[in-house]
């Protein structure tokens, strides 16, 4: 395999001794979208960042397209970046927004003109040129701020959050929006997102974070299938993965013990009659979906058990039922440490 | 049914004078009836015991455009507002983006700029009285270190006015900058680093992003700087008080002049309802002319 495209080795970075990012190593090959999720003040804004040139590391290298930019300031990378606020000029209009990079660099006029009107076709932008930022939608807005993403050609788009102040609907076709423009563009995008959904349906890699960390990086099955720790498990898959004791299991399971968390996913469990199955539990929510129904479930020595159920099944709060799953689905987890098990 | 509705409408009317009231009555009484007054004054000539005063029309106005002191003040008004709005407004700006930026002891350094403002303006002249008294003064003592004579900065026609234009923008630049320095802690943060991705320097980050943001700042700023043009001149009672031969003698104190000193009312009523009516005309085209080209968020 060729060198990858964007290289980043043990990069770390602390705000006066406070931890901002530390041991980061990420290797992203050329073309690829890669999704850096977390929870909020895990850091991958900050390696977002890192990696745009607007925070220098403290110790690591970052290497993009072969080249040592490390500390390179960010005009230097060949990169364009899509603010969480857009960062729109509100002065310019639309064109002169698209523009601002092409007039600052002096391409010339016609040059311009012409990638102007590719760019704003590109994003449905087109008859909206003299229109300031104040006088646009939200969507529109973000269209922008992608048009002048892409107008310079860049081949790496860093993206920080882009859809998360648009509505859910919109949010939806945005993000089909970005992976087409992505694909056909051949764009490396790297991506920050909290959202686990966008995140799951947009990347060829997702890259989770924790507290400065990366907790794991892979294809999105396998962050699903194969989760490194209870965190990954609990924070990809909606609804997320349950976790029950070693203790409610049948004896003589596993060699790892008494020592051992265990997980399933909703779709691995199974409703039976009461006083059937594996587990006794209580129903303790009824979520009807439409074309699924998710129940909830309280037993003691467990969190999050939830069944997924195909169409409306009607089953009230509090009524009792067993709970039934096959083996060969659970993970296991070391209990202290989170980490996941061999079987 | 009907009724209630026009009820309803008398009753929002009643509101809106209601509302309207409070402001109405303060601008009658203290603007707009004293300047119609002013303005019905000018146009009567100056009573004696000899002579009553009677209705001469534009008489007064046409002794003022006769009169050679007029066009001296008038000059020399033009001379201060053309340096004075310009040179405040520039220096306001550029101590506002640099207190903005990230400098050691930024606190300080605004609190240094903003003090001119806090000082009443009669104790900022006394202290630049100190600083331009030939012989003694901070200017002369240091000039002396070079080996320059000794110059008597408000008593010569040559510099009066210039001296006193300094000790204005000494006072007005400081004022300005707090209004620059609120605009500029408005424009988000995030444009700087779209605009560091981009490539762009720093002053075509200033030129092309920074300063149209600034304009409504810039307008408010200048027009109040006009108006300071004009209605300040308080120092110049310390200062100079107008001279020497009416070198440094600006319109406000001329009018005060004519009024409380040669007691020559309706000249000073005329001299004022020009000023009024200069005043209005420029403040109107400048809002006009660069309110199209500004960008209000």
């Amino acid at each position: 395999m060729t060198d990858p495209f964007v290289h980043v080795e043990s990069v770390e970075k602390r705000w006066n001794g406070q931890l901002g990012v530390e041991d980061i190593y990420l290797s992203i090959p050329r073309g690829s979208f890669v999704a850096l999720l977390g929870p909020s003040g895990c850091g991958k804004s900050t390696t977002l960042r890192l990696l745009a040139g607007l925070e220098t590391p403290d110790s690591g290298r970052i290497i993009i397209g072969g080249r040592d930019v490390t500390a390179s300031p960010a005009a230097e990378r060949g990169l364009s970046m899509v603010f969480q606020s857009y960062a729109l000029f509100p002065h310019l209009d639309v064109a002169e927004n698209v523009l601002f990079g092409l007039k600052v660099r002096r391409v010339p006029r016609a040059e311009q003109r012409e990638k102007l009107a590719q760019a704003l076709e590109m994003t449905g932008l087109t008859g909206l040129e003299t229109r300031k930022p104040g006088q646009i939608s939200g969507g529109q807005r973000q269209r922008v701020a992608l048009a002048r993403a892409i107008v310079a050609g860049h081949p790496l788009c860093l993206m920080d959050e882009p859809l998360s102040n648009l509505d859910a609907k919109l949010r939806h076709s945005v993000r089909r929006d970005i992976k087409k423009l992505q694909r056909d563009l051949g764009m490396t995008v790297i991506y920050v997102t909290h959202d686990q959904t966008e995140a799951m349906s947009m990347a060829d890699m997702v890259v989770l974070m924790k507290d400065g960390r990366i907790e794991q990086a892979g294809k999105p099955v396998e962050l699903y299938e194969t989760p490194a720790s209870t965190f990954v498990a609990g924070f990809v898959g909606s609804p997320p993965m349950a976790f029950m004791d070693a203790a409610l299991l049948p004896a003589g399971l596993t060699s790892a013990g008494l020592d051992a968390v265990y997980g399933v996913r909703p779709e691995h469990l199974d409703l039976t009659q009461a006083g059937d199955g594996m587990l006794q539990a209580v129903i303790t929510h009824c979520e009807y979906m439409g074309s699924e129904t998710f129940l909830s479930f309280d037993v003691p020595g467990s969190s999050g058990l939830t069944v997924r159920l195909p169409g409306e099944v009607r089953r009230s709060v509090g009524e009792a039922a067993g709970l039934t799953f096959d083996l060969s689905n659970l993970h296991a987890f070391d209990r202290n440490t989170g980490y996941r098990l061999p079987r | 049914m009907n009724d209630l509705a026009r009820y309803e409408r008398r009753r929002r009317i009643m509101y809106g004078w209601m509302l309207l009231s409070p402001a109405l009555i303060l601008l009658s009484l203290f603007a707009f009836i004293p300047s119609a007054m002013t303005f019905w004054s000018s146009l009567f000539s100056r009573g004696t015991r000899r002579n009553p005063s009677e209705f001469v029309g534009a008489g007064n106005y046409e002794l003022l455009f006769a009169d050679p002191t007029f066009s001296k003040v008038v000059v020399n008004n033009l001379i201060y507002a053309g340096v004075t709005i310009p040179v405040s407004i520039i220096i306001a700006l550029a101590m506002a983006l640099w207190a903005n930026s990230k400098i050691p002891a930024r606190g300080f350094v605004r609190t240094a700029y903003f003090t001119p403002t806090i000082l009443p303006m009669i104790a900022a002249a006394n202290i630049w009285l100190f600083f331009y008294t030939p012989g003694l003064g901070v200017l002369d003592q240091i000039g002396a270190l070079f080996g320059f004579a000794s110059v008597n900065w408000l008593g010569r026609p040559e510099t009066a006015l210039w001296a006193v234009i300094i000790v204005t923008i000494w006072k007005e630049a400081g004022f300005f900058m707090i209004f620059y320095l609120a605009a500029l802690q408005t424009i988000p943060p995030d444009l700087k680093e779209a605009a560091d991705i981009e490539g762009t320097s720093r002053w075509t980050y200033t030129r092309r992003v920074v300063l149209p943001l600034l304009m409504p700042t810039t307008i408010f700023v200048a027009v109040n700087a006009l108006i300071n043009s004009v209605k300040l001149i308080d120092h110049l009672f310390i200062l100079t008080k107008g001279g020497p031969s009416d070198a440094s003698k600006l319109v406000l104190y001329y009018i005060w002049e004519l009024a409380f000193a040669f007691f020559d009312r309706p000249q000073a009523a005329a001299l004022t309802v020009m000023v009024l009516a200069v005043l209005g005309v420029t403040a109107a085209i400048k809002f006009i002319i660069l309110d199209r080209r500004t960008h209000y968020q």
